[in-house]
């Protein structure tokens, strides 16, 4: 049987590139790269379009350092020229308009993609045994990404970014004692200043992004060590044929590469379809009042985050104490990072937990869409009310956890994946 | 997936969550916005709103990173036609639209320095100005003579006056248990008609705000216009892409 995988991997190896590799090979393990980490890395052929998530992250990753690479070329740091220069980019260098609105959404397009590949991760349990570091690494890069969108939303300095950077700064002065330094510190002045604004720069086009892609390579090799998990959170190197290959798992390449480019297609034209035809999206990627230069004098007539923070700033508005509120939503971030320890399913798959995880599960997602909602709205008695409720559940899918996921009635697990051919 | 038991209730519980967002949002406040209706498309329209803006704005506010030339080319104009009709003479082309006016100046005069208007379309909405354009009332409590219902307090007289003529603003109280008067508003009157009818006034402002919301993006038509070949291709790419995926998935059984 001849399939398209032999005839890759049968390419004539003669002629000049095989030279050139052999050469290489001698020196760099090139060869060896590309089959252990590409060409004979195996992965479950039952994975469905919540795997797109992850190649789109990495894609996502480098469309945002290469367009950033070409807006600094432009921009300026500093609170005279920031503003300006933008609108310099916007107007005045060639193709620069598209370089900034593909920076712009590239950035909430990186949340939306890292949100649905976490969501898939909770769907399928790949945070459980044996892919804790993997998923900690995950987390970590979130993380950076979170301080990397915050460091960069000041950069445009329009007077969103500066009463935005102004009130999540501000935050930190909640920490009892050490607040009203720490807020000192980070600002580098005693409010946001050009001198905020210049670190800001600093963190954002060179810390953040080393600490970034070096997180993206821990969490591949993590990921290649242990194996990517798949819709039945079945452990495909259980069973394996007599060539070492397990039976459940195809080539990464050229299988998922092939499919992986569908999917950048669809997500291609859904960008594309914002760059061009709705770069702010309504207000939500590029905020209307962030047109207007920054202005210490002036709030913006209603300052909310831009709507990737907005679920946890929901849960920071509805604790009537700051302080609580600001511990909270600390809290809340970082409880994903303890998910591998507060699951005590059994299984690991959405379709083999029992109806206790599902109810707890669809609560929490319905939940962190609505708090993302209510950040964005101004306050009133019954939007808190209304997030009150949402943050019980929300706390509640972490911390009742062990509870439900231990006594749940599950279905068992088959042994192979499940996959039709098609 | 197999149906269990327990899936209407969790049905039942997800839909109340889900629902719960719409009771709670149901509020809200309305403000008096009336929608500009303008199209950055229509070529005229930007002429005459470019027209406008320099006999009737620019004297007080700079729109400081539109270049002229660029607003040339992009709506319709020759160079030549534009230094001849639009500018101050002996401007250059390639210049952008400042003024005069020094903010120290603007701030002394009207009590805060006039804005710069190049993205006041694109932070406020044109449908705002628009609005705003229309809502000066007469009001003699204030030293310019006149209020405006957009913007209560502006510092900004009604530079329009002459077009539009005089309008008052018509009010409305209904006295609370209190005896305090709620006011609210009802209509405008045109107390002194001015050299346009209201129509043409509308079109006036309608063609000023057009001009305001293409120069908060100069590039915004042709943003569009390239974007449905970008699409075209990806969507070439996508269709593409999947005729490889099947291919190779052949084999996988």
């Amino acid at each position: 049987m001849s399939t398209a995988a032999d005839k890759v991997a049968a390419r004539p190896g003669s002629g000049r590139l095989a030279s050139l590799t052999a050469w290489i090979d001698e020196r760099f393990p090139l060869t060896a790269l590309w089959k252990s980490q590409v060409s004979e890395y195996y992965a479950p052929k039952n994975m469905n379009f919540w795997y797109f998530f992850g190649s789109l992250a990495m894609v996502v990753l480098v469309i945002q350092i290469l367009s950033g690479l070409f807006l600094t070329m432009n921009y300026k740091p500093s609170s005279a020229d920031a503003f300006g220069s933008v609108e310099y980019i916007m107007r005045d260098v060639e193709w620069g308009w598209l370089i900034r609105y593909i920076h712009s959404t590239g950035a909430s397009a990186f949340f939306i993609v890292v949100y649905l590949h976490m969501f898939r991760a909770l769907l399928y349990g790949s945070y459980q045994k044996p892919r804790e570091l993997l998923w900690i690494f995950g987390m970590l890069i979130y993380f950076a990404l979170m301080a990397e969108g915050f460091f960069g939303y000041l950069l445009p300095w329009g007077n969103m970014s500066y009463w935005g950077a102004q009130v999540i700064v501000s935050l930190f002065g909640a920490i009892p004692v050490v607040g009203d330094s720490l807020t000192e510190w980070i600002r580098g002045d005693f409010y946001i200043s050009d001198v905020t604004l210049n670190r800001f720069f600093a963190l954002h086009v060179v810390a953040i992004p080393f600490a970034l892609v070096f997180l993206v390579i821990a969490h591949l090799m993590a990921l290649h060590e242990v194996g990517s998990n798949n819709p039945d959170g079945v452990e495909i190197k259980k069973v394996k044929g007599p060539d070492g290959i397990p039976l459940d798992g195809i080539a990464f390449h050229p299988y998922y590469t092939v499919k992986d480019m569908v999917g950048l297609g669809v997500f291609l034209i859904l960008f594309a379809l914002v760059i061009f035809f709705a770069p702010t999206l309504g207000g939500y990627f590029l905020e209307y009042a962030n047109f207007e230069p920054a202005n210490a004098l002036q709030t913006p007539p209603h300052i909310a985050p831009v709507w990737y923070f907005t679920p946890f700033y929901a849960i920071l508005r509805a604790v009537p104490s700051k302080a609580l509120g600001a511990g909270l939503m600390g809290i809340a971030v970082v409880l994903f990072v303890f998910l591998p320890w507060l699951d005590r399913g059994k299984v690991k798959s959405i379709r083999y937990r029992g109806p206790l995880f599902k109810f707890f599960l669809y609560s929490f997602a319905i939940s962190f869409v609505a708090l993302g909602y209510l950040g964005l709205q101004p306050v009133s008695p019954a939007y808190t009310m209304a997030a009150r409720v949402f943050s019980v559940v929300y706390f509640a899918f972490f911390l009742l956890m062990p509870w439900y996921s231990s006594i749940d009635k599950t279905k068992p697990v088959p042994t192979r994946v499940t996959y039709h051919a098609h | 997936m197999r149906i269990d038991r327990h899936q209407p209730l969790i049905l039942a519980f997800v839909a109340a969550l889900a629902g719960l967002p719409a009771v709670a949002f149901a509020a809200g406040g309305e403000t008096h916005v009336e929608k500009a209706n303008n199209d950055i498309h229509n070529e005229a329209s930007l002429q005459r709103g470019a027209k406008n803006f320099v006999n009737y704005c620019i004297g007080c506010h700079s729109a400081k990173y539109v270049r002229y030339n660029r607003v040339a080319a992009d709506i319709g104009l020759t160079e030549k036609q534009m230094t001849d009709n639009l500018m101050f003479p002996g401007d250059s082309p390639h210049a952008t639209m400042t003024n005069s006016l020094q903010a120290d100046d603007g701030k002394q005069w009207f009590g805060v320095a006039p804005p710069d208007l190049s993205l006041v379309a694109r932070s406020k909405g044109p449908d705002y100005v628009y609005t705003f354009l229309k809502s000066f009332y007469a009001d003699p409590t204030k030293g310019t003579g006149v209020n405006n219902l957009a913007l209560p307090g502006t510092a900004m007289p009604h530079v329009l006056w002459e077009l539009q003529g005089t309008q008052e603003a018509v009010w409305e109280g209904h006295p609370d248990a209190q005896g305090n008067v709620q006011k609210r508003f009802r209509e405008f009157k045109l107390a002194t008609p001015g050299k346009l009818n209201p129509e043409e006034y509308d079109a006036f402002v309608r063609d000023t705000v057009n001009f305001l919301e293409y120069i908060g993006e100069p590039v915004q038509a042709r943003r569009q216009e390239l974007g449905y070949w970008v699409i075209a291709f990806l969507v070439f790419f996508t269709l593409l892409a999947y005729a490889l995926k099947k291919e190779y998935w052949k084999d996988v059984k």
